[in-house]
């Protein structure tokens, strides 16, 4: 095993947990911080490939890590306001019980 | 506009310049909005952007004289102008610019943050025109997420009773889930390539190396793309972002980002996995007709209006991946056109709904539309007209729509899946003509006619106009539009790749 | 060294996801999750991308996780019930993640010659960077304002109230 299989198999499993999360918890926060953890392992996975690529004179990846840090707070400010407009709204951020809408 | 233009400006400002107008429009609106004492209504204010996104689409426009120029990719290679990215944009630019024309009438009065509803739109359409014209991963996924945070937002901009935030944290919740997948395709592809330029990505896919790790980044940014069109499997949160978020911003949502996401998915599979296409075609055939089977058949059960078109657009995503079964350039070419004639005749539905329903959807059921075309004639027929063209009637843009993307699949091979699309086209008709019954019916006697929610105003009307404009333009003489959408496909391919007698339907 | 480093953090890592995944309280959720990405940031250091691990350890660990323990301590949501629905989401999502880690692990156990170049010491400088970001991708950090200007200008149009709202409370 490569160093780099042994960065690339600790995204893999942060993503996986970070999927769970995502797919199992009922609340909005719990999700959202799943989500959160993907986009990290997604970032250690351009670190991975960056470091240990044929080019790491070009940055590519590096950079492309930066930006995708200021993507994830971006997100997460949008995000965590809609949080708190649905706990304005409905006094509860369960996910299981926002059905207002059926058919 | 001609060519002098271009020694006035640097060639790598021009390729941006819708956004750039754009963006100007957009900060110039929060500028105003928030030097404007606090109770000035802001409507104003949606005339400044539909302003800007007239002057967006004449950018775009001018750039066709960039196509003269040797050097298609400007800013280090990472935008691209070609006929392809200027189609998009006029076309993302029209949306928009109808959306706006819609909302500026059916907004609430005052109270109601105009100003940034306005801002979020123009912000908006800078992702989404970005996002046809970049080729390089990193500015592909900044727009993608420009485009998304808009749409979110929008989503949950109906605050009052509660199902605005639902729609808009379900939507989020979703959309950020795809981005996730993503992002982890982009750095597979990047590990596997070593680019994130989309060429080069193609050019080294070609000439093999890691094939596992390409076949996982293609999955994954698949998933995350077909997200974004709301394609069977990943459609589960179309019905109730579009049942819960505003009727202007669903007839935005539902067509503009959906365009971007539509090129991106072309440039994606043809610009950067051409030499994967036996692995792509079967899995987008899949797609296909899950999208339309699903989509259509519980439109059929539904008895909200809004939430029917909103699986309706799911069978439409559907009849348009069928296309990507055509060979060569033709299969973008018909999405294209697809792309185009979906636009506007979805567009052009959700205005009418906007107006017959109201921005707070007080009559949101397919029986309270019951003799529309008897309360105000022009409403009725102009929904029925959009839903004859939704059901590919001939002589509406649906129509020739329909045509090419299943004469497209047939010419690639796909009988099957033009099989099953025909039947679902028939299934189609079905749940449309029901809304059509129910716009046509008199009105019982005993009870007394709802009005309609919404006046008839002159901007609504003018958007309105231009949807019904463009849907018959497609339907009649579809030439022009196919011309533009081929030579695009044309430009996107690459050369190994093209079928010369791409045309065989002109 | 590098290999005891690798196996302390990358180990700590995958602990704080997994506490992450199996804490009841969003609270404690919100923090282990801090740990992972200060654990991460000890990797980029190790890969040689310092700017980067000062950028997560800033924004990530930083602002935008105080950002999450601040909405948590507002709602002050308690423990997560678990309902119907969160078990039939536990048997989708347990066995999706699963799958999808066999699929990622089996693709990178079995690709060939994938980065066999080893760490030298070659670190990058904050001046080689920046000369990047504003040369080849000034367009990418320019859109990126336009990103971070949407951001705001939605967080603020969603978390206020509207006056449709203020005339129900006075009610």
């Amino acid at each position: 095993m490569t160093p780099l299989s042994a960065y690339l198999l600790v995204a893999a499993l942060l993503f996986a947990v970070g999927l769970a999360g995502a797919l199992t918890r009922r609340n909005a926060v719990l999700v959202l911080i799943g989500i959160e953890m993907m986009l990290n392992a997604a970032n250690l996975n351009l670190i991975a490939f960056w470091r240990f690529g044929a080019h790491p004179e070009q940055l590519t990846g590096f950079l492309f890590a930066i930006f995708s840090i200021a993507v994830a707070a971006a997100e997460a400010a949008v995000g965590l306001a809609l949080v708190i407009a649905l706990w304005r709204h409905t006094r509860s951020v369960n996910l299981d019980e926002q059905t207002r809408m059926k058919g | 506009m001609t060519l002098d233009l271009l020694h006035l400006m640097p060639t790598d400002l021009f390729r941006i310049l819708p956004e750039v107008v754009l963006t100007i429009t957009g900060v110039l609106i929060m500028l105003v909005d928030a030097s404007l004492p606090p109770h000035v209504d802001r409507r104003n204010l949606g005339w400044l952007a539909a302003l800007g996104t007239v002057f967006a689409l004449l950018a775009s426009q001018a750039q066709l004289a960039l196509l003269q120029l040797a050097e298609r990719t400007g800013f280090y290679g990472t935008v691209e102008t070609s006929t392809f990215s200027i189609f998009f944009h006029v076309l993302i630019c029209g949306i928009v610019l109808v959306t706006l024309l819609i909302a500026l009438d059916t907004l609430p009065e005052n109270g109601h943050h105009k100003g940034e509803f306005f801002a979020l739109i123009t912000f908006g359409a800078v992702g989404m025109c970005l996002l046809t014209s970049a080729v390089e991963l990193l500015v592909v996924f900044i727009a993608l997420e420009i485009s998304s945070i808009a749409t979110y937002v929008l989503a949950g901009y109906r605050k009052e009773n509660g199902r605005g935030p639902e729609a808009a944290i379900k939507y989020f919740l979703l959309g950020s889930f795809a981005t996730g997948f993503f992002l982890y395709g982009i750095a597979m592809v990047f590990g596997a390539t070593g680019s994130t330029v989309i060429s080069e990505i193609a050019t080294r896919v070609h000439t093999g190396g890691h094939p596992g790790l390409i076949l996982l980044a293609l999955g994954l940014m698949l998933v995350g793309i077909l997200f974004k069109v709301s394609a069977a499997p990943f459609h589960i949160w179309t019905p109730d972002v579009y049942e819960g978020a505003p009727s202007p911003v669903v007839a935005l949502m539902s067509t503009a980002p959906k365009a971007a996401a539509f090129a991106l998915l072309i440039r994606i599979l043809y610009g950067a996995f051409p030499a994967l296409q036996p692995i792509w075609t079967p899995l987008l055939w899949l797609v296909a007709v899950l999208s339309m089977t699903v989509g259509n058949l519980a439109a059929l059960r539904q008895h909200n209006v809004k939430r029917m078109l909103a699986y309706s657009s799911i069978a439409h995503a559907g009849y348009l991946i069928a296309a990507f079964a055509g060979a060569g350039n033709t299969g973008i070419t018909a999405a294209c056109f697809y792309t185009a004639a979906y636009a506007s005749m979805n567009v052009g539905a959700f205005a009418v709904v906007t107006l017959i329903s109201g921005y707070e959807d007080e009559l949101p059921l397919i029986k309270d539309f019951r003799g529309v075309l008897y309360r105000t004639p022009v409403l009725g027929g102009a929904l029925i007209f959009f839903l004859i063209s939704l059901i590919g009637i001939p002589f509406t843009g649906g129509f020739f729509g329909k045509f090419f993307s299943f004469t497209t699949a047939m010419g690639g091979g796909a009988v099957w899946l033009v099989l099953i699309g025909l039947l679902n086209s028939g299934l189609a008709a079905a749940y449309y003509l029901r809304l059509i019954v129910s716009i046509a019916q008199k009105p019982e006697g005993e009870s007394p006619v709802p009005p309609v929610a919404q006046p008839i105003g002159v901007a609504v009307s003018a958007a309105l106009m231009l949807a019904i404009a463009a849907t018959l333009v497609l339907g009649i003489a579809p030439g022009e539009v196919l011309k533009n959408a081929a030579e695009g496909a044309y430009e996107l391919m690459p050369h190994s790749m093209q079928m010369v007698n791409s045309l065989v339907f002109f | 060294m590098h290999l005891i480093l690798f196996i302390l953090f990358a180990g700590l890592a995958i602990a704080g996801a997994l506490n992450m995944l199996l804490q009841k309280h969003p609270i404690n959720s919100a923090l282990s999750l801090i740990v992972v990405m200060t654990s991460l940031a000890v990797l980029y250091l190790m890969l040689g991308a310092e700017f980067l691990a000062a950028a997560q350890v800033i924004v990530y660990a930083g602002a935008i996780m105080v950002l999450f323990t601040f909405v948590v301590m507002l709602l002050n949501a308690g423990r997560e019930e678990r309902t119907l629905g969160s078990k039939a989401s536990w048997s989708v999502g347990f066995p999706a993640a699963v799958a999808i880690l066999a699929i990622i692990a089996s693709v990178i156990l079995k690709a060939q010659g994938l980065g066999n170049a080893m760490l030298g010491d070659k670190i990058t400088s904050t001046e080689q960077v920046s000369a990047v970001l504003f040369k080849e991708l000034v367009l990418p950090f320019e859109v990126t304002s336009v990103l971070v200007l949407i951001a705001i200008l939605g967080a603020v149009a969603l978390a206020r109230r509207g006056d449709g709202e203020e005339r129900k409370d006075r009610r």
